[in-house]
């Protein structure tokens, strides 16, 4: 269906697979901790420092604008957290209140950007809703090291930040530094989310965090499937949309991976053995049928 | 700093806890606290809702930064003696439908020995089955956690504790809400821990079982109450002072819990 003979369709594809699976495999660990919406909040953070490290530097260089973005997503997480502790504003309202300032903060900068008189402004507002075909070599090159790096530092720590996920307080009691383990952790899950940014914009980010997690644990009750799949899953969505979105002329990549995804979802909330729907309610027909002739009996 | 108390035994203290002052915005959860428990011995704690009991266990193991107040175990201080400390937290305090297996949460309890970076192997997958034995639980080891009963998650619990191999465990309701049997299983156990000289604190709701399962208690209601051998502090008046004014309902021999009478 797709020539991935073709040079930049191929370049798309690796860009895409691997946003996907680092985004897989942290987006696990984001869901498990119960923590689906903090991946919202930080690629809506993320917009200002594109734009800003576009202002400030005047490149657009994929480093630049990764590196803004996961300084504007940690400064977000950052100020949710301090946002909870100090005050008696609650988790979620928080979320919201960090995510809505920050990205207004960026469409503003994003408007301002677009006024400017210098041409090499243009491609900086696919980061709403991503571009995938924006994609160059380097920019696959950059989120080749950075997606390696966070995915090697799951596996280094993957003891840690097993127990931190499954019981803080016991960690803690082991003298495990709780604190900063968490700061890694969600660190880790900034970077995965601004080497996404470009490919699916800061709207959709954030599905691509949840959906292939929430796929991935219908399968499985084991961690370590648990993220293989979703680093999969993220992998064909990421691939499957961006290869779709380039075959098609004007169709955001961001919303293609993300129908992609929700499918994958659809698929796995309904058809997946033992959690799924379609095994569950046969279980429950059979044991009723079950329990009906044992009472006549 | 340390000089002997009166009501030390001679072999020592297993936790000292002197002046300790807890407080979440204004209000004081626990207020300048004093508790000593001699090695080897079962102690409970016991008071009503909101008396700080949880929140006193937290302290003791640096869960919870306190305001005032100064902890020690085994005559040190905590950071000195984490791996001889095991801590077993409420069973409601964790997602029981996190993707594990009933042996990994077992294994879990030798991360503190294996430290940084070591993954658990053969001798940690010797030592949890032991421990599941001991429970009752080996059968299901390979299980997925979600399908255990309230009873069986106690267990393992009881046994991430066991291959902690500390001397000093603090429990926070290990007995809340199990089976009669588990309750059994489990207070077997504790008596092997008090065997072998270790000393085991627990948080603890049914009163009426404290004489039986515990020889020393402390009643807690943000101040202690008292502390001490069950046979001496655990006495109608001091549960009176525990609980409130009109709870003389709470004596001991009543089929109650705190619960059941707050």
């Amino acid at each position: 269906m797709f020539d991935f003979g073709d040079y930049t369709l191929r370049v798309v594809a690796a860009g895409s697979a691997i946003l996907g699976i680092t985004s897989g495999v942290l987006g696990s660990f984001a869901v498990l901790r119960k923590q689906s919406l903090l991946g919202d909040a930080i690629s809506h953070a993320a917009l200002p420092g594109v734009a800003l490290a576009y202002l400030l530097t005047s490149s657009k260089s994929p480093l630049v604008l990764v590196l803004g973005a996961a300084l504007a997503g940690w400064l977000g997480t950052l100020s949710v957290r301090s946002i909870v502790k100090r005050s008696r504003i609650k988790q979620d309202t928080a979320l919201g209140l960090v995510m809505s300032v920050f990205f207004g903060v960026g469409l503003v900068l994003l408007t301002y950007i677009q006024r400017l008189p210098d041409a090499s402004k243009a491609g900086l507002n696919t980061f709403l809703f991503g571009q995938a075909a924006a994609m160059l070599g380097r920019d696959v090159a950059t989120m080749f090291v950075l997606g390696s790096l966070a995915v090697l530092a799951v596996v280094v720590f993957w003891k840690e930040f097993k127990l931190l996920s499954f019981d803080p307080a016991f960690a803690a009691s082991m003298g495990f530094p709780v604190q900063l383990l968490e700061v890694l952790l969600t660190t880790l899950l900034v970077v995965a989310i601004a080497i996404g940014l470009q490919a699916v914009g800061v709207v959709l980010m954030s599905a691509l965090v949840v959906a292939p997690a929430a796929a991935a644990r219908q399968w499985t009750d084991r961690l370590g499937i648990m993220v293989i799949l979703a680093a999969a899953f993220g992998a064909a969505s990421g691939v499957t949309g961006a290869a779709v979105s380039s075959s098609v002329e004007h169709l955001p990549t961001g919303p293609t991976i993300v129908l992609v995804a929700s499918v994958i979802v659809a698929l796995s909330f309904a058809f997946a053995p033992g959690r799924g729907l379609v095994a569950r309610t046969i279980l429950q027909r059979r044991s009723n049928r079950r329990f009906r002739l044992e009472a006549e009996g | 700093m340390t000089e002997p108390r009166q009501d030390a035994d001679p072999g020592g203290l297993a936790i000292d806890v002197e002046d300790l002052t807890v407080a979440y915005g204004e209000a004081p959860v626990l207020w300048d606290v004093d508790l000593q428990v001699p090695q080897g011995v079962l102690c409970a704690i016991v008071g009503p809702n909101g008396a700080g009991k949880s929140t006193l266990i937290k302290s003791i193991l640096g869960l919870v930064t306190p305001a005032a107040g100064r902890i020690l175990i085994e005559g040190r201080p905590y950071d000195d003696v984490r791996l001889m400390v095991g801590y077993v937290p409420q069973r409601g305090s964790v997602d029981w439908d996190f993707p594990t297996t009933v042996l990994d949460v077992v294994m879990m309890g030798r991360y503190g020995t294996l430290g940084w970076f070591r993954r658990p192997g053969r001798n940690e997958r010797r030592l949890s089955m032991q421990a599941l034995e001991q429970v009752g639980m080996d059968h299901l080891s390979s299980r997925h956690i979600s399908e255990l009963s309230g009873g069986q998650q106690q267990r393992v619990f009881i046994a991430r504790a066991l291959v902690q191999d500390a001397q000093v465990y603090l429990m926070d309701e290990p007995l809340q809400g199990v089976d009669a049997q588990t309750e059994k299983a489990i207070i077997e156990l504790l008596r092997d821990f008090r065997a072998k000289g270790k000393t085991v604190i627990c948080v603890h709701h049914d009163l009426q079982t404290v004489p039986e399962y515990f020889e020393w208690v402390m009643l807690l209601n943000v101040k202690r109450i008292a502390s001490g051998p069950v046979g001496e502090v655990f006495t109608d008046e001091n549960l009176r002072l525990t609980y409130g004014g009109g709870l003389a309902a709470a004596a001991p021999g009543r089929r109650d819990t705190a619960e059941g009478i707050i």
